[in-house]
């Protein structure tokens, strides 16, 4: 299983003043159960990438084939692509509307036509996996806190079972814990259920500990595209473009250039941590 | 007196049901003390629903203290009179930067707050002119607010409290809705006028890496202030602050877990550049 | 479809209608309006033309741009002819199959259409002109004897900047929300008109929410920064009359006086 993008190009009003080449022959190729990240300033393109990814907006030219059908054809299910690749929004505890928890995570199984009987077992196990309390199951979403009815927002996309599930920023405006537990969630679901992860980030130590591999967006352009550490590898060429590379990979250049022979490319901070304590500990034995 | 001054400040909000019966009371402040004076850079952290916007809200009077006493300004905050002179001279910038422009001229929004207080017409222009320089957003004072970023926004909305010439500015967590160059915008701007201006400024924030600049800390948690202290010595307690459910810069973890690992490195580690010099002369 | 109306648009050019008071535009166009549906005869209708070329000329915008927003009300505009052109009662001019067009019936379809036509073009040229901020400011003050009866002008012309201000959030705030729920496999197309209303559900429901709490934002800001209503409030840019408004208002009188003259003697 895999999504292919083909010379992706989308063209926002085009023929018109306000004109804007948004994507420009993006091609990519995204894996069956692969961690992917996307980085890249505001208005890089990231999110309409991701728009593209279930047919929200189609492209202005260029292809895009999901397990190998072309999307765009006439007789291809787009419903049916809706949930297979799920598409959680920023801030996406704004479209919670129904009055009960429950009910709103029903209402995307309830779309794909799913008897009741079955949706509400979607949305059972959708809201385990997103780790809240029954308790507030038939509560109104609108009394929780706001980590937690993003919560229920995710979960309201789970319930339609996706093979790729796409979040973009799900992390904004949370506190740290709020942060690493919605990323711990993730992460899970990407290891227990092999499910594939696109996540749209500003922040470079997230991606750099979550992520297999990056995929920087500029200019409507894929710019870079590897594993973090040799997409953080280039990290002048990320700072002309207004992004920059974690923290510790600078911390590590840094005690390169004053002779320290630490591994100048680690992005994470057990990385870091651990070929610093090696450098001591080989200085110590000679 | 200090610029600020709060004895066992108390909030409760009062949960009714339906008929209006009392249903049971949250208390958002309980007992909190602050000093701060004239000029400087406070941060107060918290994770959300610690009761730090609820602090901020009382540094304008927007809410009224259920207990206890605020001062601001040499002002008692409970007295009704006091209430316009305490809000001309603690501006706010608050978290959504859509929700809090006004007009649809920038200029014209940021001459909204001198508009409310009388100020001349004149004197209007000159003010807003000055405040628009003093975030670097000058060119843009005949756009519309629709067409700018997230930062460039904020920068107008704190331009837009700067015009009412305040001597002391809280934010409300102005850079969560933010990506990491518009927080950048915006900090730049608030330092410089903490630096230049003598503006006293209290950030409310759950990002640590911005609290590094300020000079001194709140951390609050459950509607109390559980730690206070200079960024650093804030910083050294790693563990507490994980407790508060925060947590510290990478870098500042980075040098903790080493320190623990049993490199000696000093304790406190803030920026880069110290843990480098730190490490250098370790090996 | 919404774009192509102008009617509303502000089109950014410097002229001298530009640069005119709102409140002078207004009372040109309330002036021009009246005389629209007054004017009797070819000489009137002369008049009336030469106003209106007049003022599109003064304003600098592209006559292309104006007639554009015609196309908005096209429909109404046939309706509104053929209506006068097959109901009118009078002298027989011609008949097709049971339909009797009479004459006073095709003058009044002419005159009506024309008279439906000049009153958008006359219209937009005010708001083509005047940014939607200048056209709350000027009828905040022309209006401002009105507070004397306690009508809250100052409070209504506030309602209507905010108003125009969170037009293009609520409106980008809209796609958002239903591109989610399209996400989600909601469905805003097919179906009967009863589907289609309640596909609306998870569209309204999180807007409104949306709107109330930008609301509740938007009045704590307002408060913070001192807002208390319209007294003892100052203006960054205060209207005041200049000489070109002064002559306009002249002009303005010299129209009028014709109009009556037309309409007396003719």
């Amino acid at each position: 299983m895999s999504i292919i993008l083909d010379k992706v190009n989308y063209v926002y009003s085009e023929k018109t003043a306000y004109e804007i080449h948004a994507l420009k022959d993006v091609s990519l190729k995204i894996e069956d159960g692969e961690f992917i990240g996307i980085i890249g300033h505001t208005g890089s393109g990231k999110s309409t990438l991701i728009q593209h990814l279930n047919g929200l907006v189609k492209a202005t030219s260029g292809g895009i084939y999901y397990n190998g059908q072309d999307i765009y054809d006439e007789d291809f299910n787009m419903k049916e692509l809706r949930g297979k690749v799920g598409l959680v929004f920023q801030y996406p505890e704004h479209q919670l509307f129904e009055t009960t928890i429950f009910a709103d995570v029903c209402f995307g199984p309830l779309n794909q036509g799913l008897s009741k009987k079955d949706a509400e077992l979607r949305a059972f196990t959708a809201l385990r996996s997103v780790g809240l309390p029954e308790e507030y199951w038939y509560q109104s979403p609108f009394e929780l806190s706001g980590g937690q009815k993003r919560r229920v927002a995710i979960a309201g996309v789970l319930a339609m079972k996706p093979e790729v599930l796409v979040l973009d920023e799900p992390t904004a405006g949370l506190d740290p814990q709020g942060r690493d537990e919605i990323l711990d969630q993730v992460a899970k679901m990407h290891e227990e259920l092999g499910m594939t992860i696109i996540l749209v980030s500003h922040s470079m130590e997230d991606v750099a500990k979550y992520v297999d591999r990056l995929i920087v967006m500029n200019h409507g352009s894929v710019m870079l595209d590897g594993t973090p550490r040799e997409v953080f590898h280039y990290y002048r060429e990320l700072e002309e473009v207004g992004l920059a590379a974690p923290q510790v990979t600078y911390l590590m250049h840094e005690l390169r250039k004053r002779g320290i022979p630490v591994d100048g490319e680690a992005t994470t901070l057990e990385e870091a941590k651990a070929s610093i304590l090696k450098c001591f500990q080989e200085r110590k034995n000679r | 007196m200090n610029f600020i001054e709060a004895r066992k400040l108390v909030h409760e909000y009062i949960r009714r049901d339906e008929e209006g019966n009392v249903e049971g009371i949250d208390t958002a402040l309980d007992g909190v003390d602050l000093d701060i004076r004239q000029g400087e850079f406070i941060a107060v952290l918290g994770h959300n629903g610690s009761g730090k916007s609820t602090l901020a809200k009382h540094l304008n009077v927007l809410l009224e203290a259920s207990g206890g006493t605020l001062w601001v300004d040499g002002k008692d905050t409970t007295k009704e009179e006091n209430l316009w002179d305490i809000r001309k001279n603690a501006g706010m910038v608050f978290q959504n930067p859509d929700n809090q422009i006004i007009a649809s001229v920038v200029e014209e929004d940021v001459a909204f707050g001198p508009e409310n207080i009388g100020v001349p017409t004149d004197e209007i222009w000159k003010r807003v002119e000055n405040s628009l320089k003093s975030v670097g957003m000058i060119q843009y004072r005949e756009h519309s607010p629709n067409k700018l970023s997230g930062g460039q926004k904020q920068r107008v909305a704190i331009a837009g409290v700067m015009a009412m010439e305040p001597k002391c500015i809280v934010l409300d967590e102005p850079t969560a809705m933010l990506d990491p160059n518009g927080r950048k915008e915006v900090l730049d701007a608030v330092e410089r006028l903490n630096k230049e201006k003598g503006v006293t400024v209290i950030l409310i924030t759950h990002y640590m890496e911005e609290v590094i600049r300020a000079d001194r800390v709140y951390v609050m948690d459950k509607g109390k202030v559980v730690m206070q202290g200079t960024p650093r010595s804030i910083f050294s307690q790693v563990e507490t602050l994980k407790s508060y459910r925060l947590d510290v810069p990478q870098i500042t973890l980075l040098a903790y877990e080493l320190r623990k690992a049993g490199l000696e490195i000093p304790e406190g580690i803030l920026t880069r550049q110290e843990l480098v010099d730190a490490l250098c002369q370790l090996y | 479809m919404i774009r192509d109306i102008t009617i509303g648009q502000y089109y950014p050019a410097d002229s001298v209608v530009h640069r005119l008071d709102p409140r002078v535009k207004l009372m040109a166009v309330i002036l021009y309006v009246i005389s629209l549906f007054t004017f009797r005869g070819i000489w009137g209708f002369v008049l009336v033309t030469l106003a209106l070329a007049g003022m599109i000329k003064l304003s600098k915008v592209p006559f292309r741009f104006m007639v554009k927003g015609l196309k908005a009300i096209v429909i109404i505009l046939l309706i509104t002819a053929l209506f006068n052109l097959f109901l009118t009662p009078g002298e027989t001019w011609v008949t097709v199959w049971k339909l009797t067009i009479t004459k006073e019936g095709l003058k009044s379809a002419v005159f009506m259409a024309i008279r439906l036509i000049y009153l958008i073009l006359g219209t937009s040229t005010l708001t083509l002109t005047t940014t939607p901020n200048q056209l709350t400011d000027g009828m905040e003050k022309a209006l401002s004897p009105f507070n004397k009866i306690h009508v809250p002008v100052h409070e209504v012309a506030m309602m209507m900047s905010i108003a125009l201000r969170f037009i293009p959030i609520l409106i980008e705030e809209t796609d958002k929300i239903m591109k989610a729920q399209i996400a989600r496999g909601a469905d805003f197309e097919s179906g009967n008109l009863m589907k289609k209303a309640k596909a609306m559900v998870p569209l309204l429901v999180p807007l409104f929410i949306s709107a109330f709490r930008r609301a509740n934002d938007l009045a704590l800001a307002m408060e913070a920064r001192c807002y208390n209503g319209g007294a003892g409030r100052t203006k960054m840019k205060p209207l005041k009359y200049k000489k070109a408004d002064l002559a306009a208002y002249g002009i303005m009188l010299g129209y009028i006086v014709m109009v009556i003259l037309l309409r007396v003697l003719l």
